[in-house]
């Protein structure tokens, strides 16, 4: 009976200890402070470490604590000032020439200098660190034989065959194969952001098997951005505090910032609502049109593309004619006004609009749907099917398991049988399941999206060259290819674009994708929020941002135009407003003192 | 007793093993991988990814390596390839002369670095998530058990009247609506129309009541059918009408003799609601956004998060495990005729 007796008295104890110990340490340092500001990030980020990334929430918190040779402008993108301060292109388009700034340090007090960022780019291209977006400098000379010749698991090639020089302390030069008329953009993009070598060396030497993730906790970062990482805890939030190293911190205005990683769309949105955070990324599709005329949601065309991938080995849609027929049958006004609602627009071409100096070339469409439905019905006989013609065998449409994307594959495909009289299937996949599919060719017509990297139609036109890893659909112009290389080494702007346009012309017409509609932003923000602006990228910089007072907010409400998309609503934020120290409104008027000499 | 924690303990190592390994074949088997993404990687820059994670090596080796005891990292191979590029046994082929670290993998606790969170490793967010996910779990469980017991000898003691029917309705309610149903519900309720509580997050115990409450409500139904049933079996006992016969009060009768009896079928019951809580908690936790366990369990799976998922399933096997045995444990308390050396 001993061993029940210690069940009996014992057991109940420890259950209770545990309990309590459970409870201590589940809500320690729960009590937090709220952040000045708190933004939906949408997801836990993958990593902080800029050279191994490629998604949007990790974008969002990098150009957070890291800043590049150049920055984005928060309203119209262009690349202006970052660490370096001034730059030189040469006339041939070949050499690019960067000055550094000599005020700006690391977090830790240390200079930044072109030593910095020699090391960070070797870093970024050695095949070791295995970054995803190291293509993405290989317009670089000898950059992507750095990264590709590999020797006894280390570059085969030294540094020194890579275009990167350093001229002295402060001057960096690039030298690239070919004129990339985006390069400057490339520079403001945050995989080229530089890392600190003291950061990592450090950690090598105290973490000799973890420093990979050591260097990047909250207590070992060195940061050379806006702002520094107090903490960060999975699935839950980082939160960034600012970063009084940072040569610009006079103009930033939260002290301290929380990116949550609220999943649900609805959990944000209900955050949202109750003011638990003021900027969120993304509504749930169902309460658009509720938030349609409020002030806080005002969606612009964002750099993003639907379309559909047809597999064109695959009869019938190896017949070109057969895909073109598909594609003027897609109801894409349909789909915009009542199943994505929120703006979309319906989309002829690839590349969405927003590209500087870009007009993309169209598919030939004519100018309602029914000429267009009259048109592809005399394709498809012209294809050999229909009335008097072959059977037409059935199609799969296949997407990625949503209710948005099945509710788009349905109007389409009842449009095809309806009209065209074309048996449809409809096929989900798991996401990475449907990934395998599509780059397999397994499919008939597969559901996509490309969202811009930078604002080029390069970031578009490129994806389709033959034998691309992104093609996907089997299809391949020899033409095409041709126009995209002579179009990326062509110097002057205008007649780059034109051969840009030239070449989506082509793609438009063999149909190997067929365009839907066009994004739209739907950040949804608290109309007290100051310095922010909307913008093709969706791309924001809290860095700039403020919290506006009641009299800076009544102004602005006072500026709206009356076309019932701005009914006022509760605008979160303090009511006194929040100001860089660099503004006449800051806290008490008073300016803090000069960032102090380090060391 | 010894001897059942003996027997108990050889099971849960061949338990532990199997889950393992079928677990990770399983899971490897399945198309996509945790690296592909909407962009397809450059060939050059795939492969330099999967060299890293060592997806390039034969399963088994992968397997071996994440198991342990020995690391087969880098150069610290248990194989080495030997000059015609085959895999020989590392001690009569290593080249640069280093040790083997003895210990690595599962069998020293090491689950390794999440593929998908690539600052953390596995124990790390593990050892975040899990107290948070049990401090839920555990007070969703309280909840479930207070309330369903009451009701359970609430409606027993007056089978057929109104009390009985309408804790039944009650119960059968609580079984069939989806908790997330009861969640908007109650967010509706006390979040948005009395702005009593917060709509989301994790840290105060107010944070906790909405999710406590929504997570335990389907336990709770099962428990009053339960006890219900266990009560209603119990009372018509001989040992409780030589209760009654005694002399002893009603209270006493129902609280101190009757109960211990009826309570057996929830004991039971315990073991896999745990099991749910634990794996059910993914709905509520996206819900109010709790950064708790159970969203890595599914989350871990979709991402090909190997590490992450494989942590995930060992955790939750040696959970389900120990409290499966705590139950049988706790049976030889209420049950005196019940005794584990007889098993």
């Amino acid at each position: 009976m001993a061993p029940q007796r210690f069940l009996r008295q014992v057991l109940p104890v420890l259950l209770l200890l545990g309990i309590l110990a459970a409870a201590v340490y589940a809500t320690r340092g729960a009590r937090l402070a709220p952040a000045d500001f708190v933004f939906n990030n949408g997801t836990e980020i993958q990593t902080l470490d800029p050279a191994t990334v490629t998604g949007v929430p990790e974008g969002r918190a990098i150009r957070m604590v890291f800043e590049g040779l150049l920055v984005a402008h928060p309203k119209t993108l262009e690349p202006q000032p970052g660490c370096a301060e001034s730059w030189e292109v040469s006339d041939d388009g070949l050499t690019y020439t960067f000055h550094l700034r000599k005020n700006a340090r690391w977090s830790n007090g240390d200079l930044i200098t072109a030593d910095d960022f020699m090391w960070s780019f070797e870093r970024f291209l050695d095949p070791r660190t295995a970054a995803e977006y190291a293509y993405m400098a290989w317009y670089i000379e000898g950059a992507e034989a750095f990264t590709t010749e590999v020797e006894d698991g280390a570059p085969k090639h030294s540094f020194d065959t890579v275009g990167i020089k350093k001229l002295d302390d402060y001057t960096l030069q690039f030298h690239l194969n070919s004129p990339t008329p985006f390069f400057l953009e490339l520079m403001a993009f945050y995989p080229m952001f530089p890392v600190s070598r003291k950061n990592i060396e450090d950690a090598k030497e105290k973490y000799p098997n973890s420093w990979s993730r050591e260097w990047l906790k909250p207590e070992n970062i060195i940061c050379n951005g806006p702002y520094v990482v107090e903490f960060r805890r999975v699935n839950d939030r980082v939160r960034f505090k600012k970063n009084p190293m940072y040569w610009d911190a006079d103009n930033v205005a939260f002290e301290t910032v929380d990116a949550l990683a609220v999943e649900s769309y609805t959990t944000s949105l209900n955050m949202y609502l109750t003011g638990a955070a003021q900027w969120i990324d993304v509504p749930p599709a169902n309460v658009i049109q509720e938030l349609m005329p409020r002030e806080d949601f005002l969606p612009i065309p964002y750099l993003g593309s639907y379309f559909y991938r047809v597999n064109v080995t695959k009869p019938p849609l190896d017949n070109k004619l057969v895909r073109q027929a598909l594609s003027l049958a897609i109801p894409r006004q349909a789909i915009t006004e009542s199943v994505t609602k929120a703006g979309q627009v319906p989309a002829y071409s690839l590349v969405p609009p927003g590209m500087a100096g870009y007009t993309g070339a169209e598919m030939a469409h004519g100018s309602s749907y029914e000429a267009d439905l009259a048109r592809a019905r005399e394709l498809i006989v012209e294809a050999g099917y229909g009335p008097g013609g072959k059977q037409f065998p059935t199609i799969e449409v296949h997407y990625n398991t949503a209710d948005s994307h099945r509710d788009i594959a349905i109007v389409i495909a009842d449009a095809w049988a309806k009209n065209l009289g074309v048996n449809v299937k409809l096929l989900n996949q798991e996401w990475k399941v449907y990934l395998d599919t599509q780059s397999s060719l397994g499919y008939d017509v597969s559901r996509s999206a490309w969202i811009g990297d930078y604002a080029d139609p390069n970031t578009y036109i490129d994806l389709f060259m033959t034998g691309g890893e992104n093609n996907k659909t089997g299809w391949g112009d020899p033409e095409y290819d041709r126009l995209v290389r002579m179009g990326n080494s062509e110097l002057d702007p205008a007649k780059r674009m034109s051969i840009m346009a030239e070449a989506e012309a082509l793609l438009m017409d063999a149909m190997a994708i067929m365009p839907i509609y066009f994004y739209v932003t739907q950040t949804t923000y608290s109309p007290r929020l100051g310095g922010y602006y909307p913008n093709v990228k969706d791309e924001h910089f809290p860095k700039y941002w403020y919290w506006m007072d009641d009299e800076e907010l009544s102004a602005k409400r006072a500026a709206y135009p009356d076309d019932g998309r701005h009914e006022e609503v509760k605008a979160w934020g303090p009511s006194e407003g929040l100001y860089p120290p660099s503004h006449p409104k800051a806290r008490n008027g008073q300016r803090p003192e000069e960032p102090q000499e380090a060391r | 007793m010894l001897r059942f924690l003996l027997r108990r303990f050889l099971w849960f190592g061949i338990t532990i093993m199997t889950v393992m390994t079928v677990s990770f074949f399983l899971m490897h088997s399945v198309k996509g991988g945790p690296f592909d993404g909407e962009r397809k990687l450059d060939p050059v820059i795939e492969a330099n990814i999967k060299a890293r994670y060592h997806l390039d090596w034969p399963l088994w080796r992968q397997y071996l390596h994440y198991v342990g005891p020995f690391n087969l990292d880098d150069n610290r191979a248990l194989f080495a390839e030997d000059s015609d590029g085959d895999l020989q046994p590392w001690r009569s082929s290593n080249p640069a002369g280093q040790e083997v670290k003895a210990f690595g993998g599962v069998f020293a606790g090491d689950f390794g670095p999440s593929f998908r969170y690539k600052d953390f490793t596995v124990n790390e967010i593990l050892a975040e998530s899990l107290p948070i996910s049990m401090l839920l779990g555990t007070l969703s469980m309280m909840f479930a058990l207070a309330l369903g017991i009451s009701a359970g000898i609430a409606s027993a003691l007056r089978p057929g009247s109104g009390i009985d029917l309408s804790l039944r309705l009650a119960a059968t309610a609580g079984i069939a609506l989806p908790n997330f149903v009861i969640a908007s519900f109650l967010i509706i309720l006390f979040v948005f129309m009395i702005p009593l509580l917060p709509v989301a997050g994790w840290g105060t115990i107010q944070h906790m009541l909405l999710p406590g409450f929504c997570l335990g409500l389907v336990f709770a139904a099962y428990i009053a059918r339960l006890t219900r049933t266990g009560m209603l079996e119990t009372l018509s006992a001989d040992y409780i009408r030589t209760a009654h016969a005694k002399g002893l009060s009603p209270r006493t009768v129902v609280l101190r003799h009757a109960l211990k009896g009826g309570l057996l079928p929830v004991v039971s019951y315990l073991g896999p609601a745990t099991a749910g809580i634990l794996t059910g908690s993914l709905v509520i936790e996206k819900i109010f956004f709790i950064p708790g366990t159970g969203s890595h369990f599914i989350n871990a799976a979709t991402n090909r998060d190997y590490t992450l998922a494989m942590g995930v399933t060992i955790l939750f096997t040696v959970l389900v495990y120990t409290l499966n045995t705590l139950v049988d444990m706790a049976y030889t308390l209420l049950d005196p005729r019940i005794s584990l050396e007889d098993e």
